[in-house]
Protein backbone atom coordinates (compact mmCIF):
# COMPACT_ATOMS: atom_id res chain seq x y z
CA UNK A 1 0.00 0.00 0.00
CA UNK A 2 1.26 2.93 -0.46
CA UNK A 3 1.40 5.61 1.54
CA UNK A 4 -0.05 9.17 -0.07
CA UNK A 5 2.14 11.20 3.13
CA UNK A 6 5.41 10.18 2.31
CA UNK A 7 5.55 10.67 -1.67
CA UNK A 8 7.39 13.33 -2.86
CA UNK A 9 4.89 16.54 -3.90
CA UNK A 10 4.64 19.32 -6.31
CA UNK A 11 4.19 22.48 -3.62
CA UNK A 12 1.50 25.04 -5.17
CA UNK A 13 -0.79 27.82 -3.64
CA UNK A 14 -2.96 27.77 -7.47
CA UNK A 15 -4.27 24.21 -8.46
CA UNK A 16 -6.07 21.61 -5.89
CA UNK A 17 -7.73 18.61 -6.78
CA UNK A 18 -10.31 16.01 -5.80
CA UNK A 19 -9.41 12.13 -7.30
CA UNK A 20 -12.17 9.89 -8.78
CA UNK A 21 -13.21 7.57 -6.58
CA UNK A 22 -12.49 5.17 -8.71
CA UNK A 23 -8.57 6.42 -9.58
CA UNK A 24 -6.52 8.21 -7.85
CA UNK A 25 -4.66 8.78 -11.01
CA UNK A 26 -7.96 11.26 -12.68
CA UNK A 27 -8.90 14.36 -10.61
CA UNK A 28 -12.49 14.89 -10.16
CA UNK A 29 -12.70 18.46 -9.50
CA UNK A 30 -9.87 20.92 -9.93
CA UNK A 31 -9.93 24.06 -8.49
CA UNK A 32 -7.96 27.24 -9.62
CA UNK A 33 -6.90 29.76 -7.47
CA UNK A 34 -10.03 28.42 -5.20
CA UNK A 35 -12.73 28.39 -8.35
CA UNK A 36 -13.95 25.29 -9.48
CA UNK A 37 -12.71 25.24 -13.07
CA UNK A 38 -14.88 22.38 -14.53
CA UNK A 39 -17.58 23.13 -12.60
CA UNK A 40 -18.24 26.90 -11.96
CA UNK A 41 -15.57 28.61 -13.99
CA UNK A 42 -16.03 26.94 -17.58
CA UNK A 43 -19.98 27.98 -17.59
CA UNK A 44 -20.03 31.26 -15.74
CA UNK A 45 -16.42 33.16 -16.77
CA UNK A 46 -15.40 34.43 -20.37
CA UNK A 47 -11.96 32.60 -21.81
CA UNK A 48 -9.95 36.05 -20.87
CA UNK A 49 -11.39 36.12 -17.35
CA UNK A 50 -10.17 32.70 -17.19
CA UNK A 51 -6.94 33.85 -18.74
CA UNK A 52 -6.36 36.92 -16.09
CA UNK A 53 -7.18 34.18 -13.35
CA UNK A 54 -4.47 31.96 -14.29
CA UNK A 55 -1.96 35.04 -13.94
CA UNK A 56 -3.83 37.33 -11.09
CA UNK A 57 -5.21 34.43 -9.35
CA UNK A 58 -8.02 36.47 -8.87
CA UNK A 59 -11.39 36.97 -11.02
CA UNK A 60 -10.56 40.78 -13.37
CA UNK A 61 -12.84 43.64 -12.95
CA UNK A 62 -14.71 44.41 -16.00
CA UNK A 63 -12.19 47.23 -16.90
CA UNK A 64 -9.27 44.58 -16.65
CA UNK A 65 -10.83 41.84 -18.53
CA UNK A 66 -11.38 44.64 -21.12
CA UNK A 67 -7.88 45.84 -21.34
CA UNK A 68 -6.37 42.31 -21.50
CA UNK A 69 -8.95 41.17 -24.06
CA UNK A 70 -7.70 44.07 -26.06
CA UNK A 71 -4.52 43.31 -25.60
CA UNK A 72 -4.51 39.74 -26.36
CA UNK A 73 -6.71 40.95 -29.34
CA UNK A 74 -3.19 43.30 -30.41
CA UNK A 75 -0.98 40.47 -29.84
CA UNK A 76 -2.78 37.74 -31.56
CA UNK A 77 -1.27 38.12 -34.88
CA UNK A 78 1.95 40.11 -35.20
CA UNK A 79 1.20 39.74 -38.92
CA UNK A 80 3.58 37.60 -41.34
CA UNK A 81 6.40 39.96 -41.76
CA UNK A 82 7.23 39.25 -38.23
CA UNK A 83 10.09 37.17 -37.60
CA UNK A 84 8.42 34.62 -35.00
CA UNK A 85 5.57 33.82 -37.65
CA UNK A 86 8.22 33.69 -40.46
CA UNK A 87 9.79 31.37 -37.91
CA UNK A 88 6.77 29.44 -37.85
CA UNK A 89 6.18 29.68 -41.70
CA UNK A 90 9.77 27.77 -41.73
CA UNK A 91 8.33 25.07 -40.09
CA UNK A 92 4.97 25.01 -42.04
CA UNK A 93 6.44 24.97 -45.62
CA UNK A 94 8.91 22.66 -44.88
CA UNK A 95 6.37 19.96 -43.84
CA UNK A 96 7.80 19.98 -40.19
CA UNK A 97 5.96 19.30 -37.25
CA UNK A 98 2.73 21.37 -36.52
CA UNK A 99 4.33 21.41 -33.06
CA UNK A 100 7.62 23.12 -34.50
CA UNK A 101 5.90 25.63 -35.86
CA UNK A 102 4.81 26.66 -32.74
CA UNK A 103 8.17 26.19 -30.89
CA UNK A 104 10.28 27.82 -33.72
CA UNK A 105 7.72 31.04 -33.69
CA UNK A 106 8.56 30.93 -29.80
CA UNK A 107 12.25 30.41 -30.10
CA UNK A 108 12.54 33.21 -32.41
CA UNK A 109 9.82 35.71 -30.61
CA UNK A 110 10.95 35.35 -27.22
CA UNK A 111 13.90 38.18 -28.13
CA UNK A 112 15.00 41.49 -27.06
CA UNK A 113 14.50 42.96 -31.12
CA UNK A 114 10.18 42.63 -30.63
CA UNK A 115 10.18 39.92 -28.14
CA UNK A 116 9.45 38.59 -24.87
CA UNK A 117 12.82 39.54 -23.60
CA UNK A 118 12.02 43.36 -24.62
CA UNK A 119 8.78 43.41 -23.13
CA UNK A 120 10.37 41.60 -19.96
CA UNK A 121 13.26 44.63 -19.95
CA UNK A 122 10.51 47.24 -20.77
CA UNK A 123 8.31 46.03 -17.67
CA UNK A 124 11.12 46.10 -15.74
CA UNK A 125 11.98 50.10 -17.05
CA UNK A 126 8.64 50.70 -16.18
CA UNK A 127 8.65 49.32 -12.39
CA UNK A 128 11.82 51.51 -12.38
CA UNK A 129 10.52 54.69 -13.34
CA UNK A 130 7.01 54.78 -13.42
CA UNK A 131 5.60 58.30 -14.85
CA UNK A 132 8.43 59.94 -14.20
CA UNK A 133 9.89 61.17 -17.79
CA UNK A 134 13.52 62.49 -16.43
CA UNK A 135 13.77 58.34 -14.85
CA UNK A 136 13.05 57.33 -18.26
CA UNK A 137 15.67 59.60 -19.66
CA UNK A 138 18.33 58.59 -17.82
CA UNK A 139 17.54 54.24 -17.67
CA UNK A 140 17.16 55.08 -21.82
CA UNK A 141 20.49 56.92 -21.92
CA UNK A 142 22.09 54.70 -19.54
CA UNK A 143 20.66 51.80 -19.54
CA UNK A 144 21.53 48.88 -16.64
CA UNK A 145 24.70 47.16 -17.18
CA UNK A 146 25.41 43.83 -16.15
CA UNK A 147 28.35 42.72 -14.58
CA UNK A 148 28.45 39.29 -14.78
CA UNK A 149 27.42 37.73 -18.85
CA UNK A 150 23.99 36.15 -19.53
CA UNK A 151 22.71 34.25 -22.41
CA UNK A 152 20.92 37.32 -23.54
CA UNK A 153 22.40 39.57 -25.62
CA UNK A 154 22.34 43.00 -24.35
CA UNK A 155 20.11 45.14 -25.14
CA UNK A 156 20.91 47.25 -28.02
CA UNK A 157 18.12 49.77 -28.31
CA UNK A 158 15.45 50.77 -25.75
CA UNK A 159 13.34 48.33 -25.12
CA UNK A 160 9.62 48.98 -26.19
CA UNK A 161 10.96 51.21 -29.28
CA UNK A 162 11.50 49.63 -32.61
CA UNK A 163 15.23 50.82 -33.58
CA UNK A 164 14.28 50.33 -37.48
CA UNK A 165 11.36 52.57 -37.14
CA UNK A 166 10.79 55.58 -38.66
CA UNK A 167 8.08 57.27 -37.25
CA UNK A 168 5.07 55.42 -35.07
CA UNK A 169 3.45 52.96 -37.20
CA UNK A 170 -0.52 53.34 -37.78
CA UNK A 171 -0.83 49.84 -35.85
CA UNK A 172 0.69 50.39 -32.48
CA UNK A 173 -0.87 54.32 -32.24
CA UNK A 174 -4.14 52.79 -32.34
CA UNK A 175 -3.63 50.03 -30.04
CA UNK A 176 -1.80 52.62 -27.60
CA UNK A 177 -5.19 54.64 -27.79
CA UNK A 178 -7.57 51.81 -27.56
CA UNK A 179 -5.71 50.69 -24.72
CA UNK A 180 -5.49 53.90 -23.14
CA UNK A 181 -8.84 54.81 -23.67
CA UNK A 182 -10.27 51.50 -21.48
CA UNK A 183 -7.06 50.96 -18.83
CA UNK A 184 -7.68 52.26 -15.04
CA UNK A 185 -4.22 52.34 -14.71
CA UNK A 186 -1.85 55.27 -15.37
CA UNK A 187 1.20 54.17 -17.89
CA UNK A 188 -0.85 53.93 -21.00
CA UNK A 189 -2.16 57.08 -20.54
CA UNK A 190 1.07 58.46 -19.44
CA UNK A 191 2.70 56.99 -22.86
CA UNK A 192 0.08 58.30 -24.75
CA UNK A 193 0.19 61.70 -23.35
CA UNK A 194 4.50 61.40 -23.44
CA UNK A 195 4.98 59.23 -26.46
CA UNK A 196 6.39 61.54 -28.57
CA UNK A 197 8.95 62.55 -25.74
CA UNK A 198 10.02 59.50 -25.09
CA UNK A 199 10.81 58.43 -28.68
CA UNK A 200 13.07 61.45 -29.00
CA UNK A 201 14.74 60.07 -25.93
CA UNK A 202 15.49 56.70 -27.54
CA UNK A 203 15.73 58.38 -31.16
CA UNK A 204 13.54 55.32 -31.91
CA UNK A 205 9.43 55.28 -32.48
CA UNK A 206 7.05 53.15 -29.95
CA UNK A 207 6.81 49.74 -30.91
CA UNK A 208 4.38 47.12 -29.87
CA UNK A 209 6.16 45.61 -27.35
CA UNK A 210 6.53 48.89 -25.81
CA UNK A 211 2.73 49.40 -26.04
CA UNK A 212 2.41 45.56 -24.62
CA UNK A 213 4.79 46.58 -21.83
CA UNK A 214 2.68 50.04 -20.75
CA UNK A 215 -0.99 47.07 -20.57
CA UNK A 216 1.12 44.98 -19.11
CA UNK A 217 2.47 47.70 -16.11
CA UNK A 218 -1.25 48.59 -15.83
CA UNK A 219 -2.35 45.01 -15.03
CA UNK A 220 0.37 44.96 -12.47
CA UNK A 221 1.72 41.64 -14.27
CA UNK A 222 5.40 41.53 -13.03
CA UNK A 223 8.15 41.27 -15.71
CA UNK A 224 8.50 38.07 -15.75
CA UNK A 225 4.78 37.12 -16.26
CA UNK A 226 4.64 39.89 -18.96
CA UNK A 227 7.46 38.39 -20.97
CA UNK A 228 5.81 34.44 -20.92
CA UNK A 229 1.84 36.08 -21.48
CA UNK A 230 3.27 38.48 -24.57
CA UNK A 231 5.01 35.01 -25.93
CA UNK A 232 1.53 33.03 -24.89
CA UNK A 233 -0.32 35.61 -26.81
CA UNK A 234 0.98 36.34 -29.91
CA UNK A 235 0.92 32.40 -30.96
CA UNK A 236 -2.53 31.96 -33.07
CA UNK A 237 -1.03 34.10 -35.60
CA UNK A 238 1.84 32.10 -35.73
CA UNK A 239 -0.58 29.00 -35.80
CA UNK A 240 -2.57 30.03 -38.39
CA UNK A 241 -0.08 31.86 -40.72
CA UNK A 242 2.00 28.11 -40.15
CA UNK A 243 -0.86 26.04 -41.51
CA UNK A 244 -1.82 28.32 -44.66
CA UNK A 245 2.39 28.21 -45.72
CA UNK A 246 1.88 24.77 -44.92
CA UNK A 247 -0.62 24.15 -48.04
CA UNK A 248 0.87 26.12 -50.26
CA UNK A 249 4.35 24.64 -50.31
CA UNK A 250 7.95 25.78 -50.54
CA UNK A 251 7.96 26.32 -54.27
CA UNK A 252 5.94 29.44 -53.39
CA UNK A 253 7.86 31.13 -50.14
CA UNK A 254 10.77 33.12 -50.45
CA UNK A 255 14.06 31.47 -50.81
CA UNK A 256 16.39 34.45 -51.14
CA UNK A 257 17.77 32.61 -54.13
CA UNK A 258 19.98 35.44 -55.22
CA UNK A 259 19.88 37.10 -51.26
CA UNK A 260 23.16 35.58 -49.96
CA UNK A 261 26.30 36.87 -51.43
CA UNK A 262 29.60 34.49 -50.18
CA UNK A 263 32.09 36.91 -48.93
CA UNK A 264 36.04 35.91 -48.26
CA UNK A 265 37.06 34.65 -44.90
CA UNK A 266 40.23 35.55 -43.57
CA UNK A 267 40.10 34.51 -40.08
CA UNK A 268 40.83 30.69 -39.93
CA UNK A 269 42.67 29.27 -37.21
CA UNK A 270 44.74 26.40 -37.63
CA UNK A 271 45.72 25.48 -34.36
CA UNK A 272 47.58 21.77 -34.91
CA UNK B 1 -6.94 2.19 -10.54
CA UNK B 2 -5.11 1.86 -13.72
CA UNK B 3 -2.78 -0.93 -12.85
CA UNK B 4 -0.06 0.05 -15.30
CA UNK B 5 0.28 3.43 -13.49
CA UNK B 6 0.02 2.04 -10.00
CA UNK B 7 2.88 -0.83 -10.71
CA UNK B 8 4.74 2.53 -12.13
CA UNK B 9 4.11 4.50 -9.57
CA UNK B 10 7.46 5.67 -7.50
CA UNK B 11 9.19 2.89 -9.42
CA UNK B 12 10.72 3.00 -12.98
CA UNK B 13 12.81 -0.09 -13.32
CA UNK B 14 15.73 0.54 -16.08
CA UNK B 15 18.79 -0.91 -17.28
CA UNK B 16 19.42 2.00 -19.85
CA UNK B 17 21.21 4.11 -16.90
CA UNK B 18 21.23 6.37 -14.22
CA UNK B 19 23.25 8.83 -12.24
CA UNK B 20 24.24 8.00 -8.19
CA UNK B 21 25.21 11.51 -7.29
CA UNK B 22 28.92 12.09 -5.75
CA UNK B 23 29.39 8.20 -6.93
CA UNK B 24 29.22 6.77 -10.42
CA UNK B 25 26.87 6.75 -13.87
CA UNK B 26 25.75 4.26 -16.48
CA UNK B 27 25.00 3.80 -19.48
CA UNK B 28 23.67 0.21 -20.72
CA UNK B 29 25.69 -1.29 -18.01
CA UNK B 30 28.53 0.39 -18.17
CA UNK B 31 30.30 2.80 -15.96
CA UNK B 32 30.65 5.72 -17.80
CA UNK B 33 33.65 7.22 -15.71
CA UNK B 34 35.49 4.40 -15.81
CA UNK B 35 34.69 2.05 -18.56
CA UNK B 36 33.08 4.95 -21.31
CA UNK B 37 35.73 7.60 -20.42
CA UNK B 38 37.85 7.59 -23.44
CA UNK B 39 35.09 7.06 -26.40
CA UNK B 40 34.73 10.11 -28.81
CA UNK B 41 31.29 11.55 -28.26
CA UNK B 42 29.99 9.82 -31.32
CA UNK B 43 30.71 6.80 -30.30
CA UNK B 44 29.01 7.92 -27.05
CA UNK B 45 26.01 8.51 -28.62
CA UNK B 46 26.22 5.47 -31.09
CA UNK B 47 26.63 3.19 -27.90
CA UNK B 48 23.75 5.19 -25.98
CA UNK B 49 21.45 4.62 -29.03
CA UNK B 50 22.23 1.45 -30.16
CA UNK B 51 23.85 -0.09 -27.13
CA UNK B 52 27.07 -0.97 -29.99
CA UNK B 53 30.45 0.36 -29.31
CA UNK B 54 32.54 0.65 -32.53
CA UNK B 55 34.78 3.75 -33.41
CA UNK B 56 34.54 2.43 -37.10
CA UNK B 57 30.76 3.21 -37.20
CA UNK B 58 30.64 6.36 -34.92
CA UNK B 59 33.39 7.80 -37.32
CA UNK B 60 31.36 7.29 -40.57
CA UNK B 61 28.52 9.02 -38.58
CA UNK B 62 30.95 11.49 -38.03
CA UNK B 63 31.43 12.08 -41.45
CA UNK B 64 28.16 12.15 -42.82
CA UNK B 65 27.07 15.22 -40.30
CA UNK B 66 30.26 17.19 -41.66
CA UNK B 67 29.20 16.10 -45.43
CA UNK B 68 25.61 15.75 -45.59
CA UNK B 69 24.10 17.95 -42.68
CA UNK B 70 26.42 20.65 -41.71
CA UNK B 71 25.49 23.33 -44.07
CA UNK B 72 25.75 26.40 -42.68
CA UNK B 73 23.33 28.36 -45.16
CA UNK B 74 21.22 31.18 -43.49
CA UNK B 75 18.32 30.32 -46.14
CA UNK B 76 17.69 26.63 -45.58
CA UNK B 77 14.57 26.13 -43.36
CA UNK B 78 16.02 24.87 -40.13
CA UNK B 79 19.39 27.11 -40.13
CA UNK B 80 16.87 29.86 -41.01
CA UNK B 81 15.84 29.24 -37.51
CA UNK B 82 18.44 30.16 -36.11
CA UNK B 83 19.46 33.29 -38.21
CA UNK B 84 16.00 35.02 -37.35
CA UNK B 85 16.54 34.60 -33.83
CA UNK B 86 20.21 35.95 -33.87
CA UNK B 87 18.44 39.20 -35.61
CA UNK B 88 15.21 38.99 -33.09
CA UNK B 89 17.77 39.05 -30.48
CA UNK B 90 16.93 35.32 -29.15
CA UNK B 91 19.63 33.53 -27.56
CA UNK B 92 21.19 30.69 -29.18
CA UNK B 93 20.10 27.72 -27.87
CA UNK B 94 16.85 28.75 -28.26
CA UNK B 95 17.18 29.26 -32.06
CA UNK B 96 19.56 25.87 -31.80
CA UNK B 97 16.41 24.45 -30.54
CA UNK B 98 14.10 25.67 -32.31
CA UNK B 99 15.72 24.77 -35.62
CA UNK B 100 16.51 21.25 -34.16
CA UNK B 101 12.32 20.99 -33.83
CA UNK B 102 11.85 22.16 -37.50
CA UNK B 103 14.07 19.33 -38.65
CA UNK B 104 11.53 16.89 -38.22
CA UNK B 105 10.66 17.61 -41.94
CA UNK B 106 9.23 16.13 -44.91
CA UNK B 107 11.05 17.54 -47.78
CA UNK B 108 14.54 17.63 -45.78
CA UNK B 109 15.72 16.27 -42.18
CA UNK B 110 14.25 13.74 -40.25
CA UNK B 111 11.42 12.14 -42.61
CA UNK B 112 13.40 11.53 -45.12
CA UNK B 113 16.54 10.25 -42.93
CA UNK B 114 13.85 7.56 -41.35
CA UNK B 115 11.73 6.82 -44.08
CA UNK B 116 14.29 6.39 -47.17
CA UNK B 117 16.27 3.80 -44.74
CA UNK B 118 12.65 2.42 -43.79
CA UNK B 119 11.86 2.35 -47.60
CA UNK B 120 15.13 -0.09 -48.25
CA UNK B 121 13.74 -1.77 -45.67
CA UNK B 122 10.55 -2.49 -46.88
CA UNK B 123 11.64 -3.41 -50.70
CA UNK B 124 14.42 -5.45 -49.55
CA UNK B 125 11.81 -7.82 -47.69
CA UNK B 126 9.29 -7.72 -50.79
CA UNK B 127 12.41 -8.39 -53.72
CA UNK B 128 13.68 -11.53 -50.82
CA UNK B 129 9.50 -12.81 -51.27
CA UNK B 130 9.91 -12.51 -55.39
CA UNK B 131 8.63 -9.45 -56.17
CA UNK B 132 10.71 -6.32 -58.89
CA UNK B 133 12.29 -3.80 -57.80
CA UNK B 134 10.69 -1.61 -60.41
CA UNK B 135 7.43 -2.87 -59.52
CA UNK B 136 7.74 -2.01 -56.08
CA UNK B 137 9.57 1.50 -56.30
CA UNK B 138 6.72 2.32 -58.94
CA UNK B 139 3.91 0.85 -56.54
CA UNK B 140 5.79 3.74 -53.62
CA UNK B 141 6.01 6.07 -56.16
CA UNK B 142 2.35 6.19 -57.04
CA UNK B 143 1.20 5.67 -53.35
CA UNK B 144 3.33 8.46 -51.78
CA UNK B 145 4.48 10.88 -54.87
CA UNK B 146 7.73 10.47 -54.19
CA UNK B 147 10.64 8.13 -52.49
CA UNK B 148 12.48 9.62 -49.23
CA UNK B 149 15.83 9.34 -50.36
CA UNK B 150 15.54 10.27 -53.98
CA UNK B 151 14.91 13.91 -55.88
CA UNK B 152 15.82 17.38 -54.21
CA UNK B 153 14.28 20.48 -53.85
CA UNK B 154 15.82 23.23 -55.33
CA UNK B 155 18.67 21.19 -57.71
CA UNK B 156 18.09 17.55 -59.21
CA UNK B 157 21.67 16.31 -58.80
CA UNK B 158 23.29 15.88 -54.92
CA UNK B 159 27.12 17.21 -55.18
CA UNK B 160 26.82 15.50 -51.39
CA UNK B 161 26.64 11.61 -52.97
CA UNK B 162 30.42 11.47 -54.21
CA UNK B 163 31.85 12.51 -51.50
CA UNK B 164 29.83 10.45 -49.18
CA UNK B 165 30.63 7.24 -51.35
CA UNK B 166 34.68 8.16 -51.45
CA UNK B 167 34.68 9.08 -47.33
CA UNK B 168 32.39 5.33 -46.70
CA UNK B 169 35.12 3.70 -48.55
CA UNK B 170 37.81 5.03 -46.71
CA UNK B 171 36.22 3.12 -43.95
CA UNK B 172 35.54 -0.06 -46.06
CA UNK B 173 31.64 0.83 -46.16
CA UNK B 174 29.77 0.92 -49.30
CA UNK B 175 30.00 -2.72 -50.36
CA UNK B 176 27.07 -3.81 -48.85
CA UNK B 177 23.61 -5.25 -50.63
CA UNK B 178 21.52 -2.45 -48.95
CA UNK B 179 24.21 0.47 -49.83
CA UNK B 180 23.60 -1.44 -53.54
CA UNK B 181 19.57 -1.55 -53.74
CA UNK B 182 20.03 2.16 -52.97
CA UNK B 183 21.97 2.51 -55.97
CA UNK B 184 19.67 -0.04 -57.90
CA UNK B 185 17.15 1.64 -56.92
CA UNK B 186 18.13 5.25 -58.83
CA UNK B 187 19.38 3.18 -61.65
CA UNK B 188 15.85 2.68 -61.94
CA UNK B 189 14.17 6.16 -61.14
CA UNK B 190 16.99 7.82 -63.68
CA UNK B 191 16.01 5.98 -66.12
CA UNK B 192 12.52 6.36 -65.70
CA UNK B 193 9.48 9.18 -66.36
CA UNK B 194 10.24 10.82 -62.76
CA UNK B 195 14.02 11.68 -63.25
CA UNK B 196 14.79 11.48 -59.92
CA UNK B 197 18.19 10.48 -58.62
CA UNK B 198 19.46 9.49 -55.37
CA UNK B 199 20.40 12.24 -52.44
CA UNK B 200 22.46 12.24 -49.56
CA UNK B 201 19.61 10.74 -46.75
CA UNK B 202 19.14 7.84 -49.72
CA UNK B 203 22.93 6.67 -49.71
CA UNK B 204 23.41 7.68 -46.17
CA UNK B 205 20.15 5.39 -45.57
CA UNK B 206 22.04 2.38 -47.70
CA UNK B 207 25.22 2.81 -45.89
CA UNK B 208 23.60 2.43 -42.28
CA UNK B 209 21.63 -0.06 -43.42
CA UNK B 210 24.67 -2.33 -44.41
CA UNK B 211 26.17 -1.64 -41.16
CA UNK B 212 22.84 -3.34 -39.21
CA UNK B 213 21.25 0.40 -37.73
CA UNK B 214 17.36 -0.03 -38.68
CA UNK B 215 15.15 3.23 -39.12
CA UNK B 216 14.21 3.92 -35.17
CA UNK B 217 18.38 3.91 -34.25
CA UNK B 218 18.80 5.78 -37.40
CA UNK B 219 15.98 8.37 -36.76
CA UNK B 220 18.00 8.87 -32.86
CA UNK B 221 21.04 9.24 -34.36
CA UNK B 222 20.33 11.95 -36.48
CA UNK B 223 18.77 13.74 -33.96
CA UNK B 224 21.81 16.36 -33.39
CA UNK B 225 23.04 16.46 -37.07
CA UNK B 226 22.18 19.84 -38.30
CA UNK B 227 23.47 21.33 -35.23
CA UNK B 228 26.90 22.51 -36.88
CA UNK B 229 25.59 24.08 -39.39
CA UNK B 230 22.70 25.66 -37.54
CA UNK B 231 25.06 27.32 -34.88
CA UNK B 232 27.10 29.58 -37.45
CA UNK B 233 23.83 30.93 -38.76
CA UNK B 234 22.59 32.23 -35.10
CA UNK B 235 26.29 33.52 -34.86
CA UNK B 236 26.32 35.32 -38.00
CA UNK B 237 22.78 37.18 -38.02
CA UNK B 238 23.44 38.32 -33.97
CA UNK B 239 26.61 40.37 -35.27
CA UNK B 240 24.92 42.07 -38.09
CA UNK B 241 22.56 44.73 -37.09
CA UNK B 242 19.09 43.88 -35.33
CA UNK B 243 16.71 43.04 -37.77
CA UNK B 244 18.56 42.79 -40.96
CA UNK B 245 18.37 39.05 -41.87
CA UNK B 246 16.25 39.51 -44.96
CA UNK B 247 14.12 42.06 -44.26
CA UNK B 248 10.73 42.15 -45.86
CA UNK B 249 8.46 45.24 -46.86
CA UNK B 250 4.62 45.10 -46.90
CA UNK B 251 4.68 44.89 -51.02
CA UNK B 252 6.59 41.06 -50.08
CA UNK B 253 2.96 40.50 -49.38
CA UNK B 254 1.18 38.91 -52.43
CA UNK B 255 -2.02 39.36 -51.31
CA UNK B 256 -4.75 36.86 -52.91
CA UNK B 257 -7.65 37.02 -50.57
CA UNK B 258 -10.62 39.02 -50.36
CA UNK B 259 -10.18 42.93 -51.82
CA UNK B 260 -13.63 44.27 -50.26
CA UNK B 261 -13.55 46.11 -46.80
CA UNK B 262 -15.71 43.90 -44.53
CA UNK B 263 -16.77 45.90 -41.30
CA UNK B 264 -17.07 44.27 -38.08
CA UNK B 265 -20.43 43.04 -37.22
CA UNK B 266 -21.94 44.57 -40.02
Amino acid sequence: MIDEDKQEKITTKIWREVPEDDNPFAAATCYFAGFDVFGDVLRNASYIDYLYLLFKHEPPTAEAAKLLEGLALALANPGLRDHSVRAAMCAAVGGSTRASALIASISVGAGNLGGGREVYTAVNYWQMCGTDLAAWEAIIKSPPQEERVDVWMPVEHAPGFDPNGVSCPKPVRQTLAYLAEISEGNSLAWLMQHREKLEAIAGAPLAMSGVAAAAMNDLSLTAEESEILFMLLRLPGAAVHALEQEKLGWRRYPFFGDGLKLMPYDQVSDED
Amino acid sequence: MPDDLQKYEDNWETSMGAWFPGEKVTLRGKDVLTELNDYRWLEYLLFSVTGRHSPRLARLIEGMWVICTSFPDPRLWNNRIAALAGTARSTGVLGSAGALAISEATIYGLKPIKGGMDFLYRISEKMHAGEKLGDLVSAEMKKYRGVYGYGRPVVDQDERVGPLLAFAQSLDAGQGPFTKLAFDVDDYLANSRYKYRINASGVVAGLLADEGIDPEQHYHLATLTFTAGVIPCFIDASKKPEGAFFPLRTSRIRYEGIEELRVWGK
